[in-house]
């Protein structure tokens, strides 16, 4: 191994599930191996069945489908009034030096010390757990992009501007193509950490969701299923972090 | 001949660092550029001469001074003005024949027409089979040939050129040379090109105005009576070898001039 050498994409691959067959391996040991209570930590089997258990008995397809659609109504909602305000004001300045202080204070609010406030004034309903989301992703979403646009490349701007383009086509065709594909990397991220916030949100006041679920089993002590409903979160997020990853290089094939 | 662009007493200082004293980058400078002309700037780095460029561009402003296109002032970028910056600063997001129809588009052109005068200019840098490609999978000399055909497409007034080939390998900036100098002799275009390279600002020129160390200005103004069409072989006749032992020794007095330790 030298720094910085790049491995080979079959070795990738192999290396890549290694760990995860070392980890389900450790896990193994440690449960079935009798180091670890049953009580604090399920074998991996045992996950498997009553994760087979929740979808065929108690409907948890419906759960994961209503988790899935809350982050995605959050971040996109997020997204939605998030880009525009983020691409305003890596443009022009004045916007930027009215809104960044205050946006810069709202990012390091924790969305989850807000589920309290949010249930007084939103009740425990669907609008609650958007609102969970979209503070979390708005005002990271917003300074990213901000921070993204304000960073274009000043010598495309000035070529653009001897070319003849004005004030609006130098944001219309030049800060918004170049910064598109750093803007669609940070949903990625967002997109991520939304993931956390939905599953906060519905540990506290929810009766459905993938959080409910994880909070009813701790109450039975079923680690099993705790430990399922954690896997599934990371697959669902795994799939859609490569779904996004693929996305963006189909769309910005300029890119990089 | 008329004059295209006159440059009356443009001089340039750039506020202190930190409360330090201003910094004067060019000294008031004078020079009128006729139409169709071929001007070279050239001067130890520094100079002002990329300064004097980007006052011309409207994409800095003049201390003090005009600056005059046809008469107008010019008081901010324009598509009447071209311009090839050293750095590459092709849109990596378009492909090359997009590049070149960015102004063409700017001005709402009709889709089609744009494509004709995208074409004839893809043909005249020599690009044919590459307009598809985006400027990532080109080599510097090719992505200066879209930007110059970039620039001509919009069919500017005038053609500035700031180091245009200061990034290339020497035989590429000879062949990018060449080629230049064969649009200006088949198309006849006004062109001021900014170069530390004298046999560059030679070979390429009509006249060659040499800057002094910084502050800048005008030290001389050369003409080159070499005849076009210009083949490369010139570089290496009596009267081009000549002209460039004179420019040589007085940039020389100016590159020590700047290197002396400032008071």
């Amino acid at each position: 191994m030298r720094p910085l050498e790049p491995v080979g994409a079959s070795r990738k691959v192999v290396l890549g599930l290694a760990f995860f067959a070392l980890f389900v391996f450790g896990w193994s040991v440690a449960t079935f191996g009798g180091f670890v209570s049953r009580t604090f930590l399920a074998d991996p089997l045992t996950m498997l069945r009553e994760g087979w258990t929740l979808f065929a008995q108690f409907g948890f397809a419906k759960d994961v489908a209503i988790t899935i659609w809350r982050v995605l109504g959050g971040f996109i909602l997020a997204a939605a009034l998030g880009v525009p305000l983020g691409i305003a004001m890596g443009a022009y300045k004045p916007v930027e030096a009215f809104f960044e202080p205050f946006v810069s204070f709202a990012r390091y609010l924790p969305a989850s010390a807000f589920i309290p406030l949010l249930i007084l004034w939103a009740g425990i309903g669907e609008m609650q757990k958007l609102l969970v989301i979209f503070i979390g992703s708005f005002f990271q979403i917003v300074l990213m992009v901000a921070v993204t646009v304000g960073a274009t490349r000043r010598d495309l701007v000035e070529a653009a501007y001897t070319l003849g383009a004005n004030a609006s086509g130098i944001v219309r065709r030049v800060l918004l193509p170049s910064a598109a594909p750093a803007i669609a990397e940070a949903l990625r991220l967002v997109l991520g950490w939304a993931w956390t916030y939905v599953i906060v949100a519905e540990l506290i006041g929810a009766s459905s969701g993938i959080g409910h679920m994880i909070t009813d089993s701790q109450a039975l002590l079923n680690t099993g299923q705790i430990i399922f409903g954690i896997i599934l979160i990371g697959i669902i997020g795994l799939v859609s972090d490569v779904g996004f990853k693929r996305a963006n290089r189909a769309l910005f094939p300029w890119y990089g | 001949m008329s004059t295209a662009l006159e440059i009356d007493a443009v001089s340039r200082t750039f506020a202190g660092v930190r409360g330090g004293p201003p910094t004067a980058a060019l000294l008031p400078t004078t020079l009128a550029v006729a139409d169709n002309d071929f001007i070279t700037i050239v001067g130890p780095s520094g100079c002002g001469k990329s300064t004097l460029l980007r006052i011309v561009a409207g994409l800095d402003r003049p201390t003090a001074g005009h600056v005059r296109l046809d008469g107008h002032a010019v008081t901010g970028p324009g598509a009447d003005r071209g311009m090839v910056f050293q750095s590459y600063t092709l849109f990596p997001w378009l492909t090359v024949i997009d590049n070149i129809k960015f102004g063409l588009r700017e001005k709402a052109m009709p889709e089609a027409r744009a494509a004709q005068i995208a074409a004839h200019y893809v043909d005249k840098v020599g690009l044919r089979g590459f307009e598809r490609h985006y400027p990532k999978m080109l080599s510097g000399g090719m992505q200066q040939r879209t930007a110059i055909a970039r620039a001509l497409a919009n069919e500017p007034r005038i053609l500035l050129l700031d180091e245009p080939f200061g990034a290339l390998d020497n035989q590429t900036r000879s062949l990018m040379q060449e080629l230049l100098l064969s649009i200006w002799e088949s198309e006849r275009k006004t062109v001021l090109f900014v170069t530390h390279d004298i046999e560059e600002a030679i070979f390429m020129a009509n006249r060659v105005v040499v800057m002094t160390a910084r502050p800048g200005r005008v030290k001389t103004d050369v003409s080159v009576t070499l005849g076009h069409p210009r083949h490369y072989t010139v570089k290496t006749t009596a009267p081009f070898s000549a002209l460039k032992a004179k420019l040589t020794e007085e940039i020389r007095a100016e590159v020590l001039k700047a290197a002396e330790p400032q008071p």
